[in-house]
């Protein structure tokens, strides 16, 4: 129990000593995951409308795959951006991006890719069933449902950004491979724990812990904070 | 007599089912056409027909005088001349006053006349001090109403309407009819309603089309079918009977 009580002190302690490489540390952690759903979601969210709002050949299966790739391991993902990337064998090892913040933007952006294509497509597919006819109807053109279902898709789908993002912020795996956990560089929260732990500094980790848990906790705030914008009661 | 609708060999098939078979229908334009019949007897079939939102898998629908066969949609300009109001009501997660103000923003309207048409209607369907209230908040009679004043805030040609006052309370039942007719008298909108209570269809209806397991039974003015059906079906649904 000690452990736990000793952990907190330390992690106020942290906070309020302005420690230089731990926020450091935060900041990395919030630059290379803000970076990967800023670029996934600029992918992700037209995709996902698109897919959801088309009609073409091989739909189902591809949402299946969508799916299923939503629960694809990190360290899989780490792995075959590490080989694309390597040195030795990678067909990009030119641009040397291996053990660089860019290496961990790009592994977590794949990362996040299918999670808010899925859950856009989830929301977008929703919204167009319940209001399509009815904007027809009042004479909407194409476009202008679709603009429609974006709008009432809104807060859905910046649920479906905010879970990716408290996805990545929590991700371990692919960032420890193709960032290295090097200090003062690649180093992030989650690897920076498992660190602290290898080395047996479990009060050091657990205290990191506790400032991660706190980011996730304002990231789920905000989430609950969508969800209730999105149902809103009837009297 | 003009004619604001047509039909003429209307099928409409599901997979390999075919769910509507219609002759011949006119619909009589400037007129309250009230579709009757029990459930599953395609009459909201038959309104997405009109509307467009279905296409044919038969024959050919006029409207306004156009006429459009299998495979030809409405094009948006003659779409725009229509509104359909359904039986649950889907608003959309903003103001009362977005709400009405969207069919008019899709057709390029300015925003005062905007506001000017936004807030007639709020007036006549008794809504006006919920302009800025969110419209999922409202109650189902509310919801309805709102409904009804989207739909009839561009003064559209023809008003298709799917049971939109089942579920309601007696209040928001005789304010929507007491809207209907007021699209109807004021603006000449062309209504056909599609309704199982034989009460509203007296009520509203100038003429009546009674449908059954997909197809006319009968239809004509509705002092004549109420009061003298020609058809023992007819008659048997206006007594209020099980048909099939």
């Amino acid at each position: 129990m000690d452990y736990f009580l000793n952990a907190f002190v330390k992690a106020i302690e942290l906070l309020v000593s302005f420690d230089e490489e731990l926020y450091g540390i935060i900041f990395l952690s919030l630059k290379v995951s803000a970076s990967a759903i800023a670029v996934s979601s600029m992918i992700a969210v037209p995709l996902g409308i698109g897919i959801s709002m088309g009609r073409f050949w091989g739909k189902k299966l591809l949402v299946s795959i969508i799916n299923a790739s939503m629960s694809i391991p990190p360290v899989v993902v780490g792995l075959v951006v590490y080989i694309i990337l390597s040195n030795k064998t990678g067909i990009f090892h030119t641009l040397r991006l291996l053990f660089t913040p860019t290496a961990m933007i790009i592994a977590q952006t794949l990362l996040a890719l299918p999670i808010i294509t899925g859950l856009t497509i989830v929301a977008v597919k929703s919204v167009h069933s319940r209001i399509s006819k009815t904007a027809i109807s009042l004479g909407a053109s194409y476009t202008q449902l679709v603009l429609l279902v974006i709008k009432e898709a809104r807060y859905a789908i910046g649920s479906a950004i905010i879970t990716a993002f408290g996805r990545l912020m929590a991700e371990v795996g692919a960032v420890m491979m193709v960032g290295g956990n090097i200090r003062y560089k690649t180093r992030v929260m989650t690897t920076a724990i498992a660190l602290q732990k290898g080395m047996g500094e479990f009060e050091l980790a657990l205290a990191l812990g506790i400032i991660l848990l706190t980011m996730a906790f304002i990231v789920n705030i905000l989430l609950d904070y969508f969800r209730d914008e999105k149902e809103v009661p009837r009297t | 007599m003009s004619i604001m609708f047509e039909l003429r060999d209307v099928k409409k098939i599901y997979d390999g089912k075919t769910v509507l078979r219609i002759d011949e229908l006119k619909l009589e334009a400037g007129k309250i056409n009230a579709i009757i019949g029990p459930s599953g007897a395609g009459k909201s079939t038959l309104l997405q027909l009109l509307n467009g939102l279905e296409g044919s898998s038969e024959g050919a629908i006029s409207f306004d005088g156009e006429k459009y066969t299998k495979g030809k949609k409405i094009p948006l300009n003659e779409r725009r001349k229509m509104a359909m109001v359904f039986q649950k009501p889907t608003l959309f997660n903003s103001s009362v006053y977005e709400n009405i103000a969207y069919p008019l923003k899709l057709r390029r309207i300015p925003t005062k006349t905007i506001s000017q048409k936004v807030n007639e209607v709020l007036e006549l369907v008794g809504l006006r001090d919920k302009a800025r209230q969110g419209a999922l908040t409202l109650s189902g009679g509310e919801a309805q109403r709102i409904s009804v004043a989207r739909a009839i805030v561009t003064h559209p040609k023809a008003l298709l309407l799917d049971e939109p006052t089942a579920n309601l309370d007696p209040a928001n039942v005789e304010l929507i009819e007491r809207i209907i007719k007021h699209a109807n008298s004021a603006h000449g909108a062309t209504v056909v309603i599609v309704t199982h209570n034989m009460f509203q269809a007296k009520r509203l209806g100038d003429n009546i089309v009674f449908l059954l397991n997909g197809q006319i039974v009968e239809s004509g003015p509705s002092d004549i079918i109420f009061s003298d059906p020609k058809n023992e079906k007819t008659s048997a649904f206006i007594r209020g009977e099980m048909v099939c």
